[in-house]
């Protein structure tokens, strides 16, 4: 695979995942502990709580690679984590913050 | 919560009370500033015997032992700070290993977390990759919820360690006890889909050349008769993994013993042969697997484990059924057909014969395997066999007759050298009525020897096999093997006298090397009751064999 090409894969095998997790102070860190454990980088995360507020939604943008299904297996696993939604690169989320970022 | 009449209890006795009202009989640990209040509640108890460690990953590894030997989650405690710090290993040892365990810890006041405070660590923050999960407890209240939460996180599905820190404000906070929470019991797990199970026998029904791979799940999910029934039932020879030593006896006709990197040559070039592979609450871990890509190539694969990311990690399945074993076991058992398979039976027995484990000096009780098996002779079934992490740890895997699930106490995944003296006390606290033998080496006893003044001030019935042969022996052979001969930092050039240290702990001793009848010494030895230190020279040249070079594929094995 020459360089280009590597690169347009890159920019193109992203996944969007959609956590829902009980709101507390150790939650993100057992999340993002999963992924730099792995040295699996996640590229965006977005966190808001939801409802009364003992609930969160956890976004997180990352590269999609032949790890990606054991991480979700294994973010499922955790117990703070009450679903775990998986989608494609082009979901919205993200895009519309990107005007914070130029 | 059951009714009952209102209290006004501290965090401290409210932890003590749920210990209590768990079944927790017996705990490890050693006190220390942030811990005291429970300590103090603690010492109220009429119910709850604490076993004073010397040190706090030994306490890690006393509750690791009870929960090895029983499978009912065990406790440990420690103090915040190094307390915490000193039990991390076992933590992480517990893990790798699926081992259910509460750990205790306290920590600073709440007001002083963040503060750099005197023995304040972010005791959450090490602990959340070693830990199934763990938990900051913010209130006295909590505690209520916390404590039983983490029992029943412990035992549920794949076991593993939780850890709970309590800053020393919330166990002194008094509050208002109306009612009690139910304990913590594992969840039930769902029942596995019958269409993977139909899919399963008919693989095992149309194979020629199946081997069953057992795995410590068997052991963790009581499932060891029913393993044995599948086996027996579809004529499947069986490999164990080292975590799963005793699930099948080992001289058992259908039993090929442990595989991988010191398993016999039959059994890794009887894996290189077959067609079918049924691993059942095994991990593929790569001390079982060698390089994974000449693992088993010819077969197909039925994965059964409780956790369903072990299915595919490794190696993709062709059926993954994520359950309990015993309750996949009971369902497919029957849709298997019962098989004499006599073809690769006695094609796997043609194996067994010419490539069997190689036990040179078996009849000779001075040497490495000769000892083991002297042992293994003056006991029966009901002894507990733990060990520590070496040589001596493969060789006992290799060669003694374990035929019981869990007769054997191995740090398996995270391989920790002080683990063995620690455990056996635990094993023997939890079952009294056993003997527990530790085979240790020179190396790994050191690493917990403070241990022997716990051994000898509970009376536990543990005997130390220390097979001496004054080097890091398994990092010398590997050096021998794989550095040029290059021997560095691996050969002892000063020893203690073992014998007058365990004297002066208070252990009774045996030094075979100055027996006559090293046999009837032994014997002697094993006989009595309490701790024992039994001690024996071993020709320090001897090597593990057969040996699976780190990386290389399993039936490319060396020596044996
Ligand atoms: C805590 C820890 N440190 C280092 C190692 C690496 N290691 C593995 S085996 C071994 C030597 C063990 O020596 P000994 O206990 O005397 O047993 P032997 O191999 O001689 O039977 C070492 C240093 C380890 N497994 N655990």
């Amino acid at each position: 695979m020459n360089a280009t090409s590597q690169a347009e894969n890159q920019a193109l095998a992203r996944a969007v995942l959609e956590l829902d997790v009980n709101n507390h102070a150790g939650v993100m860190s057992h999340v993002v502990g999963l992924f730099s454990r792995r040295a699996y980088n996640v590229e965006g995360i977005l966190v808001m709580p939801v409802g009364d507020g003992t609930k969160s939604r956890i976004w997180l943008l990352v590269n999609e690679d032949a790890r990606l299904e054991q991480m979700v297996k294994q973010v499922e696993k955790l117990e703070d984590v009450l679903a775990v939604r998986r989608h494609g690169a082009d979901h919205r989320v993200f895009e519309r913050l990107e005007e914070f970022f130029r | 919560m059951e009714k009952q009449t209102t209290e006004t209890l501290t965090g401290a006795q409210i932890v003590v009370r749920l210990l209590e009202r768990q079944g927790v009989r017996t705990l490890s640990g050693i006190p220390g500033g942030a811990i005291l209040p429970i300590y103090d509640a603690m010492s109220q108890s009429t119910l709850i015997h604490h076993v004073l460690a010397r040190h706090e990953q030994g306490a890690g590894f006393i509750a690791q032992g009870m929960a090895r030997a029983t499978g009912i989650p065990a406790v440990c405690m420690a103090s915040s700070g190094p307390g915490a710090t000193n039990l991390l290993t076992a933590i992480a040892d517990a893990k790798l290993d699926s081992i259910p365990l509460v750990a205790i810890t306290g920590q600073v006041a709440r007001a002083m977390i963040g503060t750099d405070a005197f023995q304040e660590v972010d005791t959450y923050g090490l602990t959340i990759p070693i830990t199934k999960h763990n938990f900051l407890v913010n209130s006295a209240e909590e505690l209520l919820e916390v404590i039983p939460r983490a029992f029943r996180l412990a035992a549920s599905g794949r076991p593993g360690p939780v850890l709970v820190d309590i800053p020393k404000d919330v166990q002194n906070q008094a509050i208002e006890v109306a009612e009690w929470p139910a304990i913590g019991v594992a969840d039930p797990i769902p029942a596995p889909a019958p269409e993977l199970i139909a899919r399963a026998a008919a693989m095992i029904n149309e194979a020629e050349r199946p081997i069953l791979y057992l795995g410590g799940g068997v052991v963790h999910s009581g499932a060891s008769g029913l393993a044995v029934a599948l086996a027996e039932k579809a004529g499947l020879p069986t490999v164990m993994t080292l975590m799963a030593l005793g699930a099948m006896p080992v001289d058992h006709a259908l039993s090929l013993g442990m595989l991988g990197m010191h398993g016999a040559r039959c059994t890794n070039l009887a894996l290189d042969e077959c067609d079918l592979l049924i691993a059942v609450g095994a991990r593929f871990d790569d001390r079982a697997t060698g390089k994974v890509a000449a693992f088993c190539p010819q077969a197909k694969i039925i994965h059964i484990d409780i956790d369903p990311s072990e299915l595919d990690k490794i190696k993709a399945a062709h059926v993954g059924i994520a359950g309990d074993v015993a309750a996949v076991l009971k369902m497919l058992s029957p849709e298997v057909e019962s098989h004499l398979r006599k073809r690769w039976l006695t094609h796997v027995n043609g194996l067994k014969a010419a490539h069997p484990l190689r036990t040179p000096g078996i009849d000779d009780a001075r040497t490495h395997y000769g000892l083991i098996r002297a042992v293994a002779d003056c006991l029966d079934d009901e002894a507990a066999i733990a060990t520590d992490v070496g040589q001596h740890q493969m060789w006992v895997a290799q060669a003694y007759p374990l035929r019981r699930p869990r007769q054997w106490l191995t740090s398996g995944g995270l391989g920790t050298m002080g683990f063995g003296l620690p455990a056996a006390i635990g094993a023997a606290l939890a079952e009294p009525e056993r003997t527990v033998v530790c085979f240790t080496g020179d190396g790994s006893i050191l690493m917990n020897i403070q241990e022997f003044a716990t051994a000898a001030e509970e009376g536990a019935n543990v005997k130390i096999v220390l097979m001496n042969n004054a080097t890091l022996g398994l990092v010398y052979q590997q050096q021998t093997m794989f550095y040029g001969e290059r021997i560095y930092a691996s050969k002892f050039k000063g020893q203690p006298d073992f014998i007058k240290v365990a004297e002066g702990f208070g252990l009774a001793t045996v030094d075979l090397d100055k027996e006559s009848d090293p046999r009837a010494a032994l014997a002697e030895a094993l006989s009595m009751r309490g701790p024992v230190l039994i001690h024996a020279s071993i020709d320090r040249q001897q090597q593990v064999l057969p040996m699976v070079a780190p990386g290389a594929a399993n039936k490319d094995m060396i020596g044996g």
